[in-house]
């Protein structure tokens, strides 16, 4: 019983948040929109025994990213709502991302009603038993994934230096100075 | 692996929502960030939309580690977790770089720099 109040509750937080992001005029509103969508996902996730998941979500998600969005928000100065959010500029955009829409749900949940497994045993080791989830993850992690760990952290240097030179201030002869 | 095949995909624990559910949640949420991302033209927003599609592929990759019980699923979240994170980066440092040096508005419209 109480699972189910846990995922009912996960689930309303989750797709409540989710259709302000879409629907809310104001972008600081949407991205406080998001941070509720991340807060429920990680309900779900501890209703699923992802006790790890659930922390780094909160964390690196709602915390460090959504920051980075508003950030960015306010950098660009965009904070206020959008004027021209009835204009259409593609003829029939929204008939057509509406029917996309109806036929992806449906897609996908008549996926996931269906199963498809193999019933082969897991390589990576059993998610229940004795053991906290923090030490399984790390067990997995740091053996037999330690090489795609490795290849993280190259990722993040890469993605850092690239930030950086993205985000530079341009050169003044190249267009008007912005700042 | 103790667990006899064919069984796999039984919920051990009968009393909560089994992992359909949490899987007709992601499919839900997956799509409010796919319609979002084709009907908004704010590119702050449409990336937020793109988070909510991620987040969905999150909760699939949990509800299958947890019906499958197998851990490789939550690792293939702490992945996509870093992955993410390098990839908000790189993309808002992409829209600040396009939007800083001319002077009009943040949607999608307004890039058409590279129109032919």
């Amino acid at each position: 019983m109480v699972d189910w109040i846990v995922f009912v509750a996960g689930t309303l937080i989750a797709l409540s948040g989710a259709i302000g992001v879409v629907t809310l005029r104001n972008p600081v509103h949407a991205a406080l929109s998001l941070v509720l969508t991340l807060f429920g996902v990680a309900v779900l996730f501890v209703a699923q025994a992802a006790h790890f998941l659930a922390v780094v979500q909160v964390i690196v998600y709602a915390g460090a990213v959504v920051v980075l969005f508003l950030f960015v928000i306010m950098l660009l100065g965009v904070d206020r709502d959008e004027a021209n959010i009835g204009v259409e500029p593609l003829r029939a955009q929204r008939p057509a991302a509406a029917v996309i829409g109806v036929a992806a749900a449906g897609l996908l949940l008549a996926l996931s009603r269906v199963s498809f497994t193999t019933g082969a045993p897991s390589t990576a080791g059993a998610a229940d038993g004795p053991g906290t989830n923090v030490e399984k993850i790390a067990d997995s992690v740091f053996t037999r994934y330690v090489y795609a760990f490795e290849i993280t952290s190259v990722l993040l240097v890469i993605a850092v230096v690239g930030a950086v030179l993205l985000a530079r201030k341009p050169k003044p002869l190249t267009d008007e100075v912005a700042a | 692996m103790t667990q006899a095949q064919g069984a796999v995909l039984v919920d051990k624990a009968s009393s909560g929502p089994g992992g359909q559910w949490f899987l007709a949640v992601a499919a839900v949420l997956f799509t409010i960030g796919m319609v979002g991302l084709l009907l908004r033209r704010n590119v702050i927003v449409m990336f937020m939309c793109v988070e909510l599609m991620l987040n969905a592929v999150n909760l699939t990759f949990v509800t299958f580690a947890k019906m499958l019980n197998d851990i490789g699923g939550q690792v293939v979240v702490f992945f996509i977790l870093v992955v993410a994170a390098a990839e908000v980066v790189v993309g808002l440092g992409i829209i600040v770089s396009i939007f800083r040096r001319r002077k009009i508005g943040t949607t999608a419209d307004s890039a058409v720099l590279l129109k032919g």
